[in-house]
């Protein structure tokens, strides 16, 4: 097929041949982006967070109203001066004491978005590491790190939160503390099951003999391997941390008023159903959207670092 | 297999043990008791009422007391409800939370996997969007929300099913409970499930499989879903202990009598032997599912050894 | 939902037929069809009544009713006579003398009956008693009982058993926390047996004979049979309490004297009484059986009641108020009650040691909008400790409750400035309030209030309940949440909130005057001056900031009827009320 009038003969033939055999070397993170980029709803998800961290962190600029200011003049007629309107800027209407649902939910991403975020990677590193290990160790270590692990699934939470506020006060650093304590235990039992089974395989064998440290066949062989399954839970940690810390606030600890989260939003809005829908049904948007985006975002995320796929 | 399950129930006993520890001193750690009021209740009267409950006691003996009392399967009086022993109160409402998690523990599994095996076989492809989408309103849908749009729905605008009770477990009383608890899980088991299969059919023995002309729905049903369901049965252990042991809101949402109030009210309460006792419950339970799935996962995977 | 449903469900389940999918399908089909069947069945229960679905929800047996229609109005009566009423949560204790709250109360009053009852408009009516007495400068009070009373076993309820009820409040050993109650009606020796010092029996109780009951008292009460209308006076059966120790409140051991008897006691599902044949008065009781559901969620409770299966509930959400009041007008009950919502200062904290500063935070709350926009459940604005519907109390309100909020508010700035805080120097505290919706959006209300109008930096914070009360007791606090309800129908049930040996006075407030004069209140005949000027001291004073009379809000199906719609002490007692058939 080569041998047409177009080309100029064998020589430039032979040159253009040798210019196409020298290619680019292909790293694997290249291949990673590539297969990533191949899944649309991934790249979708991922344009959406970006939006979605553009409103938390600017979004309080599209409206005159603030966060914590009680529209007075509403509250006498408040189902119908509270619906959202584009002409009173109150794009998602007031919330049951007159304030502006819009800046709140603003605000409230920002909290959630940290907490879902932060709660999600801190489960992940966390509990990637210990049941990895506990898994691949296997024998007395295994059984003291799985009571361990027991210990701190059965035993009262709640409690562990009131004493958190009780010894260092109300402090916001507190909610990723709470938050950190639990996240990261199913996350362990999960990889740790997986890790029992990976380890039998032959190139960890075959890592073993040549005499690789345990450390590294655990953090080169086993956690990549293990990857999929982690990324697949961690984005339904997000969600999962972000109803979880409305839960916290309840006690005391977490966000105080005016600050607010979605979740927070949402326990309201769920209250006020009836008579106000969209209170409750903006903030659940917002839940919606991250908790899609998160989801496409994590199987991109698989498919494109899926060590199988090499 | 024997030797595995008897050093099991050996380990068990410690970590009750230190599991009780470590609540009773966080417990007691936390400010306000049980008899803490609105209405200040006069010196003498609470040193009466203290006594009674071994309150005034120092806290080492306090434990002491406690945890030969549970030796003999005594688990003392409760703090709030005065009228009932934590023996009775769990006696009355874990076996209502165990059927409806019983329950909704088979949906999800039927459900949560078959769907996610589903999803897997058709990846990227219309059903698995769908499929997936349809789980993820549990996972959106928080059970706070969920629970009073069924009842608004379902009891309220429909008048097809009571809008709360428990009558004796009866089918229209435990069919929105049943719902609301399974479906924020089933929509973790698909996904799990679904990652997991989806990994597990790329793997060489499946190619090889294929290529010895293995009809589909066996190497799906025969060789990939036993390794697939490794991670999902990780998940489903403590899930289990979960649903089992009920929740708050369902319990407060339908009026079910199930013991998953006691946990929240038993910490704002302050009433120890309650919240000890459902610990303990809780604690026992996540030890024998813990080792049921570690048992689960030498039949998945013979190559797990211990 | 109808055959065809089926048979799409069917066919949808045939079409997944793709290999691995057949079983799925058929496992769905499995699945669904039984809640069709469900949902078909249940289709039927669109036309049941509220009073017929109230009573299949609750699933009670009940036999059909003896009487057709009421006996003095003529209304037609529902076949069967089963009240199904929300009670915000469960009871800690069915024990007359260890109940401790209006959740316990509202069922132990079903089922024991003391020496008074509360009448309709929260006066005293005779129950146990007939008739009493005052001697000797009020110090003595005999009731005279009446001699058909009895025990649900058969016994006769005798002055025996007040003394032994009375008895074993004070008693240290039963540990009752309302032992106080007894003290502050002044009972001799009941402060000594409370604090151990002496033996319950040398209570200034006894029985003159089976049927008259004595009580001495340490200091002149006008007002006690308004106090003996409370559970911790009732009396309580012995040969129960004898027989089965502390288990003797579990039903079928559970011996009592009112219109009902203890039938089932499920926890966190329901509590149901029955009829007591053996009362006194039960020829005139209509409802055979009372269910209480413990449901502590507001709207889980509305839901409940707009499905038909509640007669009454026992609170409405505040978020739903704007819209019950259109749409249920006539069931929307709104009683005021006994009891003011309002904020405590603790006057040892700065800057809350300067009068100046509680007058302004007093003055600047506008308190109609609160209760026409926020709360939005007839309160009425709070300038005084006590609420106006207190029995023969002589309700006055200070100057500065006549005033325009305007006005108000500009007093209000000038006394911050002349506290020393402006613009450069604004005022700066946190506010405390324990976890719970309605506290909260006050909260938020009040402190967005007082930011607007006089510049001040408020931070709200919340606590759980017993962290938020460890702390107040404490005096950890700057300003904080404060509620109070009457225990009896009289004033002093309110004032002797701020003495300064009072035991709930955690703010530090404390002023000699107003001691003593509600220590002469005590002992005089007409006390009422005394009170108004204990209040006036108060106005004054600003120890705590009052902003709303509460009103105790319901719902209540049309269909029940003698709810006590007037009734402050908000005691509702089921013998009283009836369900009509509609």
């Amino acid at each position: 097929m080569f041998f047409s009038d177009k080309h100029a003969g064998m020589g430039e033939l032979a040159d253009t041949l040798a210019e196409d055999a020298y290619t680019e070397g292909r790293s694997l993170w290249r291949d990673a982006r590539r297969r990533f980029m191949n899944h649309r709803a991934a790249v979708a998800s991922l344009v959406v967070l970006a939006l979605l961290l553009l409103f938390a962190a600017f979004g309080q600029y599209l409206s005159p109203w603030d966060n914590e200011s009680i529209d007075w003049a509403s509250l006498p007629n408040l189902d119908e001066d509270g619906l959202p309107s584009l002409a009173s800027q109150h794009y998602f209407g007031l919330d049951p004491i007159g304030r502006d649902l819009y800046q709140r939910t603003v605000q409230g991403s920002r909290i959630s978005l940290m907490v879902g975020v932060l709660g999600a990677l801190t489960a992940v590193v966390i509990g990637t590491l210990y049941g990895a290990i506990s898994g691949y160790v296997g024998g007395r270590t295994d059984a003291i790190m799985m009571r361990t692990l027991e210990v701190l699934s059965a035993f009262p939470f709640m409690f562990l939160v009131i004493v958190l506020m009780a010894v260092f006060g109300r402090n916001v650093l507190l909610i990723f503390v709470a938050i950190g304590a639990v996240s990261w235990l199913n996350m362990a039992r999960i990889v740790r099951g997986q890790t029992l089974s990976l380890k039998r395989k032959e190139y960890i064998e075959a890592a073993m003999s040549v005499g690789v440290h345990p450390f590294l066949i655990v953090l080169r062989h086993i956690v990549p391997n293990v990857l999929g399954v982690v990324i697949v839970y961690a984005t339904l940690l997000v969600p999962e941390m972000i109803l979880f810390e409305s839960f916290i606030s309840f006690l005391g600890l977490g966000v105080s008023e005016p600050y607010t989260s979605w979740g927070a939003l949402i326990s309201e809005g769920a209250d006020a159903m009836w008579t106000a829908p969209w209170t409750l049904i903006f903030p659940m948007l917002m839940l919606v959207l991250t908790l899609f985006c998160f989801n496409f975002l994590g199987d991109g995320l698989r498919d494109a670092l899926d060590p199988k796929d090499r | 297999m024997f030797s595995f399950i008897i050093r099991r129930l050996a380990v068990a006993v410690p970590t009750i043990l230190a599991l009780i520890t470590v609540s009773f001193v966080l417990m007691h750690a936390a400010p306000g008791g049980p008899f803490t009021n609105e209405r200040n209740v006069p010196e003498a009267v609470m040193e009466n009422i203290e006594a009674k409950y071994n309150l005034d006691k120092p806290l080492w003996q306090q434990y002491l007391i406690y945890v030969g009392n549970v030796a003999q399967g005594d688990l003392g009086p409760s703090f709030r409800y005065k009228d009932f022993t934590v023996n009775e109160l769990i006696e009355s409402s874990f076996p209502r939370s165990a059927y409806i998690g019983a329950w909704s523990f088979l949906f999800v599994v039927v459900f949560g996997v078959g769907l996610g095996v589903v999803a897997a076989l058709k990846q990227n492809r219309w059903p698995d969007y769908t499929v997936m989408t349809a789980a993820m309103t549990g996972v959106v849908f928080p059970n706070f929300v969920m629970a009073p749009l069924l009842v608004l729905l379902f009891a309220v605008t429909l008048r097809w099913l009571p809008a709360g009770g428990w009558e004796g477990g009866q089918v229209e009383y435990i069919v929105l409970p049943i719902i609301a608890m399974a479906t924020s899980y089933i929509a973790q088991v698909a996904r799990i499930t679904r990652s997991s299969m989806i990994e597990t059919l790329r793997s060489p023995f499946i190619r090889t499989a294929r290529a010895k002309g293995i009809p589909r729905h066996k190497i799906v049903l025969r060789h990939a879903l036993k390794p697939a369901l490794i991670p999902v049965v990780s998940y489903l252990g403590p899930a289990f202990v979960g649903i089992i042991t009920g929740s708050v809101i369902i319990d407060q949402v339908f009026s079910t009598g199930g013991i998953g109030q006691h946990f929240v009210n038993g910490a704002i309460n302050r009433d120890y032997s309650l919240i000890l006792g459902v610990t303990i419950l809780v604690g026992v339970l996540t030890i024998v599912f813990n080792a049921a799935v570690d048992i689960l996962y030498t039949w998945l995977d013979p190559r797990v050894r211990y | 939902m109808t055959v065809n449903n089926v048979q799409t469900i069917t066919s949808t389940a045939n079409r997944m037929e793709e290999g691995s999918g057949r079983w799925l399908s058929r496992a769905l089909l499995v699945c669904l069809a039984p809640l069709v069947f469900i949902a078909c069945s249940g289709s039927d229960d669109n036309h049941a009544k509220g009073g017929d679905r109230a009573l299949e929800a609750a699933d009670i047996d009940a036999p059909e009713t003896r009487l057709k229609a009421h006996p003095t109005t003529g209304e037609q009566l529902a076949r069967r006579q089963v009240l199904v009423r929300g009670n915000a949560s469960e009871p800690a204790s069915l024990d007359p003398q260890l109940v401790q709250d209006s959740v316990g109360g509202a069922i132990v009053v079903d089922l024991f009956e003391g020496l008074t009852r509360s009448g309709p408009r929260g006066d005293t009516e005779p129950a146990m008693a007939t008739s009493w007495a005052s001697s000797n400068n009020n110090l003595t009070w005999t009731f005279q009982l009446r001699e058909d009373g009895l025990w649900s076993d058969g016994s006769t309820v005798t002055a025996q058993d007040f003394v032994y009820g009375w008895r074993r409040a004070v008693d240290p050993e039963v540990g009752s926390n309302y032992a106080y109650y007894i003290e502050s009606a002044g009972v001799a020796n009941a402060g000594e047996i409370i604090a151990g010092d002496k033996a319950p029996d040398t209570l200034g109780v006894r029985a003159v004979d089976d049927f008259t009951f004595e009580v001495t008292l340490e200091e002149p009460i006008t007002y006690l049979p308004d106090m003996t209308v409370h559970y911790t006076m009732f009396p309580a059966p012995r040969q129960a309490i004898e027989a089965h120790g502390e288990d003797w409140t579990r039903p079928g051991k559970m011996v009592s004297n009112g219109a009902y008897t203890l039938n089932a006691w499920h926890i966190g599902e329901k509590l149901v009484a029955a009829r007591n044949p053996r009362y006194w008065g039960d020829d005139s009781t209509i409802i055979d059986r009372v269910v209480y559901l413990p449901i502590e969620s507001s709207s889980a409770e509305l839901q409940r009641y707009a499905s038909g299966e509640l007669h009454m509930t026992s609170t409405v959400p505040v978020s739903q108020m704007a819209r019950l009041k259109k749409e249920r007008p006539k069931e929307l009950v709104m009683v005021p009650s006994m009891a003011t919502y309002m904020y405590a200062f603790n006057v040892n904290r700065p800057p809350f040691d300067d009068v100046r500063v509680r007058r302004a935070l007093t003055y600047a709350i506008d308190r109609n909008i609160i209760v026409s926009y926020i709360t939005r459940g007839n309160q009425m604005p709070a300038f005084t400790l006590t609420p106006p519907y207190v029995s023969g109390f002589d309700f006055r309100q200070p100057e500065y409750a006549t005033w325009s909020q305007t006005r108000r508010d500009e007093e209000a700035r000038e006394a911050l400035e002349e506290a020393g805080y402006t613009e450069d120097n604004p005022l700066e505290f946190e506010l405390l309030y324990n976890t719970d919706e309605s506290h909260k959006a006050l909260a938020i209300v009040v402190s967005q209030m007082w930011k607007e109008k006089l510049g001040a930096k408020v931070t709200i914070s919340n606590l759980e309940w017993k962290t938020f009360l460890s702390e107040k007791q404490a005096g950890n606090y700057g300003i904080a949440r404060f509620g109070w309800k009457g225990d009896y129908n009289e004033a002093s049930t309110f004032l002797t909130l701020l003495t300064s040996d009072s035991g709930n006075n955690d703010g530090g407030w404390s002023n000699e005057t107003y001691d003593q004069l509600l220590l002469d209140a005590r002992s005089s005949d007409d006390p009422n001056p005394y009170y108004v000027r204990a209040e006036e001291i108060l106005w004054q004073a600003f120890p705590v900031v009052p902003v709303y009379f509460n009103t105790t809000v319901a719902l209540v199906s049309p269909s029940l009827k003698g709810y006590p719609e007037k009734n402050p002490r908000t005691i509702v007692y089921s013998k009283d009320m009836y369900i009509t058939a509609d």
